[in-house]
């Protein structure tokens, strides 16, 4: 009882992180699932027919494959953005700097509806067409506001006399930055670009208000697939995007713990 | 040391001579530029949309129509309500679950914490839409979870608070808050993590030092402190939810529908661009009021 | 590549102000080539100020500072040829200790830069941790590599900004020791900033003691410690009591002295010819207990007081009295521990000093001021 009391708060917590884990424990046991269906809510027998036929619904790859390339070209761009917004509210003093951080914090806090359905009605007063291009466009503005967190974050923990040190040792500010603050940034500038890619990638609601039938991303297949008949390809991708995850986290801390020993 | 309190420009910068420095607005400037065109722009036509009459066929005309926002209102204000509520269920919710595991990873994870913190992260990282579905799966009507609430007269007391209308999980307002509250709980938890990571133990052990009680503890030290986090992941938990169509959809019924369906289903389907957009502009007003008075007490340095 | 200067270092004239407050007020000092040189002074003197001033770290508002017969003052940091030891070391995170010791040579196209920063590695003894990554190094090492850094690129002026602070107290010492060594063999002009007045007389050639950002006084140590200008300067390098005193007549070499009553000499040359009212100071050291009742001291004590003994705190190498004078003021005495015994509390004691080892001050300065520990008195009534 005594026991129980002591780690009552890591018994609590443990409980939580079970219910936040069970939903991905369910999509990976369930892609080993041969429904007798349309959809996969029940178990009947195991197969690794998805598996080993993971591109078998028609569709399912091409999305994938769109999703992918909206996911990097929006990352690419949202982080280069991103990264220079975060310096220069960093390290320069200027006007206009509330607004400024109002500005870059709206879209984080505003819903996902609204900021697609507003997006859809400029792309309609401009008369240009939803469709792949749009997509971009709203990904790269919603993606933007995080890297300048994440990054602005990173330079914050930076020690400023390190850059006084390369001037000291005759570094002019470009040589400075490049080898001196750029490699210390790094790591949250990749951090950004990262999560830039996952929100781009599992982006639904703003994707829809701005896409058209040819320009089918992933997460815009699910949920045609929730309505028709959820194949069991979803989970294998669901399952590899875990794993993925897991493994570019896992790796993440690892490189940074080790830095931070080298740098402690 | 006198010569390290300035050092030029706000942190570390060598001293530029005394001429406008251009450096900041450049570098300000297309990031900057982006987020108007396709924020603040959108929000204005948004606005002005929802002024207009007409329809899709006939093309739209602006008539300073405030009648729309009237006529939507009245018509869609339970779906407002029952947004809020949800969301505000679920956030409170996270908040209860979020809080003793953020604080386990803060305090007491020793070795552990970098492990839970990956844990925490990772599903973040997956396929919103898969995880909801799977929900679908958890829930659903001939699985485990179902048969043990049924046994524990779970599913009975549910449908005595009206949080489900048979003796099923699926399909009800139990199910779209039980996903909403678990699809925004890392936004709880990360916020709440930091600030109680940045806690110094020190200050818990001087309370008890000074006679407080574990409970009084937490109330005078613990929560007070770690309250720029409560409201931070607060923020950052209720403002999805609120606007969130995914859950109601795929885990809710013809009476679980929220807000943000409604907008989805007036633009797409019924394609009524006025009634969307007055209803998108009024849910943009709420948020925007909420931040508002936060902004009001803490400023905006701490938001980006 | 920055042109080779060479020559003393000057400062004319350099003021530094931000809004209402003067860090530096016109400052005019000469450092010569190839000296250890202290800037000392308590926290906010602007001695800090002065240093990033020479580093290029930061602008003076008014003056020049000149290297030789060139004025770098609006050359930018990286252009001059200074360096910098930083108080926190500021070694770069992600660079091995080679790469950050070679990474002024590199920024200058140095051909053969790891060589020339391996030699600087094996000058502070280091050689042997080139692969490793600061963050790996202990203070100590840390403060070396840093040292090395700086070095390796010859400059014609090695800043040094209160390199020590962080090491622990016999780190220090051997690091002080280590620090006048290297100076010698490598023949730059160093400048080291410190607020330890220890540290600076046992390192410096020349110390210049500054006060609110000006300078008090420039010297060796011995002449700064013996025959100090200011009070300031008296309190802050080792300590001083202070008394006040009149001249009552100035007869050949001897100055004749009035201390509430006592009859004090002093050589005449200490006073200016229109001194009427001072503070006559002496050093602690300089004052014996002598034989009470004898007639004078005998040579070398031909100054004498007597008091009451209100502390004796034996420290080892000597002990240290507070001895309360007849008219209220309390001054210390430190008597080296030679196996004479100590008086005791509450005693009566004859005090005896050679009238050489005092020094004269404007009685109209502040006789606290420059005092660093609050516990003594050594001011006057």
């Amino acid at each position: 009882m005594r026991w129980l009391r002591a780690h009552l708060v890591g018994i609590a917590g443990l409980l939580v992180m079970s219910y936040m884990l069970i939903p991905n424990l369910v999509v990976i046991l369930f892609s080993f699932n041969k429904p007798a269906g349309h959809y996969n809510y029940q178990w009947q027998q195991f197969s690794t027919d998805a598996w080993t036929n993971p591109c078998g619904t028609p569709g399912i790859c091409d999305s994938l494959g769109l999703s992918l390339q909206i996911g990097f070209i929006a990352t690419v761009v949202a982080t280069i953005l991103g990264t220079m917004i975060a310096f220069a509210i960093s390290r320069h003093r200027f006007r206009g700097r509330s607004s400024t951080n109002l500005l870059i914090f709206l879209p984080m806090a505003t819903p996902e509806v609204v900021m697609g359905s507003s997006l859809l009605t400029l792309f309609i007063a401009m008369g240009i067409a939803p469709g792949t291009p749009t997509i971009l466009i709203a990904h790269i503005l919603f993606c933007m506001s995080f890297v300048v967190v994440t990054v602005k974050a990173r330079i914050a923990s930076l020690d400023p006399r390190l850059e006084q040190a390369a001037a000291d040792l005759f570094a002019n500010p470009f040589q400075a930055f490049v080898r001196v603050t750029l490699p210390l940034v790094a790591p949250g500038i990749a951090a950004g670009a990262l999560l830039a890619f996952s929100l781009s990638f599992d982006d639904y609601i703003i994707t829809n208000f701005n896409a058209s039938p040819s320009s089918v991303t992933f997460p815009m297949y699910v949920w045609g697939a929730a309505q028709r008949g959820t194949p069991v390809q979803i989970n294998v991708i669901g399952t590899v995007m875990f794993l993925a995850a897991l493994l570019l986290v896992a790796g993440g801390q690892l490189i940074s713990n080790r830095r931070a020993k080298a740098a402690a | 040391m006198v010569g390290q309190l300035v050092e030029g420009p706000v942190t570390g910068q060598l001293p530029q001579r005394a001429r406008r420095n251009y450096t900041p607005y450049l570098l300000l400037l297309p990031g900057m530029a982006w987020l108007v065109l396709f924020f603040v722009v959108p929000m204005i036509s948004l606005f002005s949309q929802s002024l207009q009459t007409g329809n899709v066929e006939t093309g739209y005309v602006m008539t300073w129509n405030f009648q729309t926002y009237v006529d939507a209102l009245s018509q869609f204000w339970p779906h407002f309500v029952r947004s809020l509520v949800f969301a505000g269920t679920a956030t409170l919710f996270a908040l209860l679950l979020a809080y003793p595991l953020a604080y386990f990873m803060a305090q007491k994870s020793g070795r552990w914490k970098n492990i839970l913190l990956v844990l925490v992260i990772a599903p973040f990282f997956t396929s919103f839409l898969i995880r909801t579905l799977a929900w679908q799966t958890i829930l659903s009507d001939n699985g485990p979870v179902v048969a043990f609430a049924r046994a524990i007269h779970f599913t009975d007391l549910l449908q005595l608070m009206h949080l489900t209308s048979n003796d099923s999980l699926m399909n009800s307002p139990f199910a779209v808050m039980a996903g909403l509250t678990y699809n925004f709980l890392p936004f709880m938890i990360l916020p709440l993590y930091a600030s109680l990571e940045r806690l110094d133990h020190g200050l818990i052990e001087a309370a008890g030092d000074l006679y407080a009680n574990p409970a009084e503890t937490f109330w005078k030290v613990t929560w007070p402190l770690s309250l720029p986090g409560v409201v931070g992941g607060t923020l950052l938990t209720f403002i999805p939810a609120a606007g969130d169509f995914i859950n109601a959809r795929l885990l809710g019924n013809t009476n679980t529908v929220m807000i943000g369906q409604v907008i989805d289903s007036e633009f797409l389907r019924v394609q009524d661009y006025a009634v969307a957009a007055a209803l998108s502009f009024v849910l943009m007003l709420m948020i925007t009021t909420m931040v508002a008075v936060y902004v009001r007490r803490a400023g905006t340095e701490e938001l980006v | 590549m920055t042109e080779s200067t060479s020559g003393d270092l000057r400062l004319t004239g350099v003021t530094k102000t931000y809004d209402t407050f003067t860090a530096v007020d016109q400052l005019d000092l000469v450092i010569p080539r190839g000296s250890f040189f202290a800037l000392l002074g308590p926290s906010g003197c602007g001695k800090t100020t002065t240093l990033r001033m020479v580093a290029g770290l930061d602008q003076p508002t008014i003056g020049q500072i000149w290297i030789g017969e060139q004025d770098i003052t609006h050359k930018k940091a990286y252009q001059r040829n200074v360096n910098t030891v930083f108080q926190s070391y500021a070694l770069f995170p992600h660079l091995s200790v080679l790469d950050n010791v070679a990474f002024g040579l590199r920024r200058r196209k140095v051909s053969d830069h790891k060589a020339k920063a391996m030699e600087a590695l094996e000058l502070v003894q280091l050689a042997h941790i080139a692969k490793k990554k600061p963050g790996q190094l202990s203070g100590g090492m840390q403060q070396r590599v840093a040292l090395a850094r700086a070095i390796v690129n010859r400059p014609d002026v090695l800043l040094l900004d209160e390199p020590l602070g962080a090491l622990d107290l016999k780190l220090r010492r051997q690091m002080q020791i280590e620090l006048k060594q290297i100076q010698s063999e490598v023949g730059l002009t160093f400048v080291h900033v410190t607020h330890d007045q220890e540290e600076a007389m046992t390192m410096a050639d020349t110390i210049a003691v500054m006060n609110g950002g000006r300078l008090e006084q420039v010297g060796d140590p011995a002449t700064l410690y013996e025959h100090p200008k200011s009070t300031f300067v008296a309190n802050f390098l080792g300590q001083s009591n202070l008394l006040k005193a009149t001249v009552t007549s100035r007869a050949g070499s001897i100055a004749e002295l009035d201390v509430h009553g006592v009859n004090l000499r002093l050589p005449v040359e200490r006073l200016k010819e229109t001194t009427t009212e001072l503070w006559l100071g002496v050093r602690p050291e300089k004052l014996r207990l002598v034989e009470a009742g004898s007639a004078d001291g005998g040579p070398g004590a031909e100054n004498r007081l007597t008091g009451v003994v209100t502390d004796a705190s034996f420290t080892g190498l000597a002990t240290n009295y507070l001895v309360h004078l007849p008219w209220g003021q309390e001054i210390m005495v430190v008597q080296q521990n030679d196996g004479t015994h100590p008086a005791l509390r509450g005693s009566q004691v004859t005090l005896g000093w050679a009238p050489e080892h005092g020094f004269a001050l404007n009685a109209s300065q502040d006789a606290h001021a420059g005092a660093q520990d609050q516990a003594d008195d050594s001011g006057a009534i």
